[in-house]
C-alpha cells in the first residue's frame, strides 16, 4: 500500500458518521462573539479616555509649573551698591 | 452613523448566519475527530466549535476578503492545540477516548486532521502549529499506519507508559 492509497483509506475511516450539529449554536456564537466585540469597544473606550485624561493633566502641570523657566537663583546673593565704584 | 452601524451588524449578522449554516457542520465533525469523542456525546469538541465561531464573529468585519472558513480553523486548531496539553491534569478524570481516532495522541490527531480532513499543506500546517514540515509529515505517516494497523488492546498501556516515561 502505498503513501496515497494509505492517505485515501484514513480519509474514509474520518469521513465517516458525522456528527449532528446542535440547533442553538448560531446564537451561542451571536451572543459569544457580540459580547467579545462589545467588551474590545469598551476597552478601546477606556484606552482613549485615559490618554486624553494624561494629556490634559500633563498640559495643566506644564502650564502651572512652567518647567521651562530658568528658576531664582538661591545661592549667590544679589550685586547691590556697585554704583559707587 | 448610528443607521451606518446598524446596517454594518445586519450585514454581519446576515452573512454570519450563511457561514455557520454552510461550514458548522464540517467544523464539528473535525472539532469531534481532534477531541477523539463519541459521535453523539462531544461537549469539549462543541465547546472547541462555539469558541472558534464567537473568535470568527467578532473579527468579521477585519477580515478584508480573507476565507472566514480558514481563520475559524486555524483559531480551532490553535486551541486544540493549547487545551491539550493540560486537558485531563489535575482534578479531573481523563476521559478514555472512544472516538474514530482514539488510538492517536492528541498531537497526531491534529496533524492527522489538519493534513488529510481539511486537505491543509503540510508548510502551513507546519507554521500553524510552530513544527518542521519534515516533522509532521513522520508524524502524519506514523499516525496513518496505527490507524490502519491498529495495536491490539493489551499492547497500548505499554506503549502509553513508555511514552510517558520517554
Amino acid at each position: 500500500m502505498n503513501r496515497p492509497q494509505r492517505e485515501a483509506a484514513v480519509r474514509r475511516i474520518m469521513e465517516q458518521s458525522p456528527p449532528r450539529v446542535p440547533p442553538d449554536l448560531y446564537a451561542d456564537a451571536v451572543r459569544r462573539g457580540g459580547r467579545m466585540l462589545r467588551r474590545r469597544t469598551a476597552a478601546r473606550r477606556l484606552m482613549w479616555l485615559v490618554l486624553c485624561a494624561a494629556a490634559v493633566a500633563f498640559t495643566v502641570w506644564a502650564l502651572t509649573a512652567r518647567p521651562w523657566v530658568e528658576p531664582p537663583s538661591e545661592t549667590t546673593p544679589p550685586v547691590t551698591g556697585w554704583e559707587g565704584w | 452613523m448610528r443607521e451606518r452601524h446598524a446596517s454594518q451588524g445586519a450585514r454581519r449578522a446576515r452573512e454570519f448566519e450563511a457561514f455557520v449554516a454552510g461550514a458548522a457542520g464540517r467544523l464539528l465533525h473535525a472539532a469531534t475527530l481532534l477531541t477523539a469523542e463519541a459521535r453523539d456525546d462531544n461537549p469539549r469538541a462543541r465547546r472547541l466549535l462555539a469558541l472558534s465561531l464567537a473568535h470568527t464573529y467578532a473579527c468579521w468585519d477585519q477580515l478584508r476578503g480573507e476565507d472566514p472558513y480558514d481563520r475559524a480553523r486555524q483559531y480551532l486548531a490553535t486551541r486544540f492545540a493549547r487545551g491539550a496539553w493540560h486537558y485531563g491534569g489535575f482534578g479531573r478524570a481523563r476521559r478514555q477516548p472512544v472516538g474514530t481516532l482514539g488510538v492517536l495522541t492528541p498531537q497526531e490527531r491534529l496533524i492527522v486532521v489538519l493534513r488529510l480532513y481539511e486537505g491543509v499543506a503540510e508548510e502551513q500546517a507546519a507554521a500553524l502549529l510552530g513544527l518542521p514540515a519534515e516533522r509532521v509529515r513522520t508524524i502524519c505517516d506514523r499516525a496513518t499506519a496505527t490507524l490502519l494497523h491498529p495495536p491490539d488492546r493489551a499492547a497500548r498501556p505499554v506503549a502509553k507508559a513508555e511514552a510517558a516515561t520517554s
